[in-house]
């Protein structure tokens, strides 16, 4: 077991990597460490997963939609879902990165590929859940199919949906920190670069990463209120009354 | 300070290169024609000749996940019995779990690296809190979900609370119990491939030495996916066997 002493001056180390600069542990004049130091990294992993993202939802939502609405395909979006999860995710930036290259492009499509199984998922499953009284009323209403997709089936199918993009951008996140296993400077070289940064670099990146993965968290929480329909909230709270 | 990352990927690549003590396999290939050589999608031929590099990483990983799992399950379960009794216990431990779950695997890893060290440990901590969170949430579920004529019945048997418990409600609550557990055994599988990066080896291992050789990438990743499918079959299989109910009603 480490003593206490030590676990307490790793995290103050880390902490002091954070906000103040330093030498770095190669020498040579080069200053590491400090917010406006650690930024860029940061910025590059959020800009990766912004793209992954966008582009799991561009290509995962209308499928979701469209399958949900014509309750067809079951077996491949749900199937779909359970099958991405066994897959490892390191396994697929490194064999993408061995196929197409690298760069920021080529890490989002790997990314996007392992944001898209949630987000397939759980759009179908929440179409397949909206009530069906209220599809056949807007039917009955003489709605279009797209209108009933849009007017009626989405925004009760929203807040399910978002419960998929938020585990969606949590494994997208997390896994751009690999991405700098393959040349992108994400929030991971802190982590990867331990003669460079030392040991509380090295901290420093995983507190960092852990933080900005529960802002992301909390942000995409509120978001799901946003678009959480307020008859659905008040249906909840009367159930649950 | 202890040690704490592998170190860099380009220190890690020229160690696999001719590192003493390395097997002459590790090394990498230097001829430029072939299968190997080349770098083609998948060289059976190889694959066929280094299965043997695979075998012991992968007990390692079937290791690793065997134990965060079965720690996962007995405290998620406990948690889930108590809050049974305690209903108040439920918003704090859903919240509680939640947010361990929200930390990326390998930030967990390496926070954890100061105070526990390179190694097992540091590598079945995180796994195992990250499955508490479904398995406790399915659990609860399945018990809220067991029918009230059902106890009603156990009750009229004369049970106990205890007898009413163990005969009656968990049994029921199975079902859910056992989703839940499907669902942990699959994604720890998944996540287990960076727990070398906390020291502990397994697949993902093999995968680092090589990280640019496609088919021992393919390798890794068949493997493990591989993996996850067989633990999920033997799960199936174990509860239809253990609640052979289930099938007759069918």
């Amino acid at each position: 077991m480490i003593p206490l002493a030590t676990v307490i001056d790793s995290f103050i180390g880390a902490f002091d990597f954070i906000f103040h600069q330093r030498d770095a542990v190669t020498g040579g004049d080069v200053q590491v460490g400090g917010l406006a130091y650690i930024w860029p990294f940061a910025r590059t992993q959020l800009e990766v997963s912004a793209v992954a993202l966008g582009g799991a939802l561009a290509v995962g939502l209308p499928i979701g939609l469209v399958l949900g609405h014509i309750g067809k395909g079951e077996y491949f979006a749900v199937g779909f879902g359970n099958a991405g999860r066994a897959v490892p995710e390191i396994a697929v930036v490194f064999l993408l990165a061995a196929l197409i290259g690298i760069g920021l492009g080529n890490v989002a499509l790997a990314l996007g590929i392992l944001g898209l199984p949630p987000i397939l998922t759980n759009t179908f499953v929440a179409m397949r859940q909206v009530d069906r009284t209220a599809v056949e009323a807007a039917d009955g209403m003489g709605m279009r199919p797209w209108e009933v997709i849009t007017r009626v089936e989405l925004p009760l199918a929203a807040p399910t949906i978002m419960a998929g993009v938020r585990t969606a951008a949590i494994n997208i996140f997390a896994t751009a920190t690999i991405a700098s296993f393959v040349g992108l400077s994400t929030l991971g070289d802190f982590i990867t670069n331990r003669s460079v940064y030392g040991d509380d670099g090295v901290v420093a990146g995983a507190i960092v990463i852990a933080v900005l993965a529960g802002l992301i968290e909390l942000a995409l929480a509120g978001v799901q209120r946003l678009v959480t329909p307020r008859g659905v909230k008040l249906q909840r709270a009367v159930r649950s009354a | 300070m202890i040690p704490l990352a592998a170190s860099s990927p380009e220190a890690a690549d020229a160690a696999n290169r001719c590192a003493p003590g390395l097997p002459e396999s590790f090394c990498h290939q230097h001829e430029v024609t072939g299968c190997v050589g080349g770098n083609g999608l998948f060289c059976f031929d190889w694959a066929a000749d280094n299965f043997d590099r695979y075998v012991g990483p992968f007990l390692r990983h079937l290791e690793i996940v065997a134990i965060s799992v079965v720690a996962g399950f007995v405290i998620a379960l406990g948690l889930a019995l108590l809050s049974h009794r305690h209903r108040a216990l439920v918003p704090p431990v859903l919240g509680a779990t939640g947010i361990l779950y929200t930390i990326p695997s390998i930030a967990f890893f390496f926070l954890l690296l100061p105070i526990t060290g390179f190694g097992l440990a540091t590598a079945v901590i995180p796994l195992s809190a990250y499955t508490l969170q479904i398995i406790y949430r399915n659990t609860i579920a399945g018990l809220a979900n067991v029918p009230a004529e059902a106890k009603d019945a156990g009750r009229g048997m004369g049970m106990t609370e205890r007898q009413l418990l163990w005969r009656v409600e968990l049994p029921l609550a199975t079902p859910e119990v056992v989703a839940g557990l499907r669902i942990a055994i699959v994604s720890t599988v998944a996540i287990a491939t960076l727990a070398f990066l906390a020291g502990a080896g397994g697949l993902g291992q093999v995968l680092y030495e090589q990280l640019d050789f496609k088919t021992n990438i393919i390798m890794v990743g068949v493997l493990t996916i591989g993996m996850a499918l067989v633990l999920d079959l033997i799960v199936v299989l174990a509860q239809r066997s253990v609640m052979p109910w289930r099938r007759a009603a069918r």
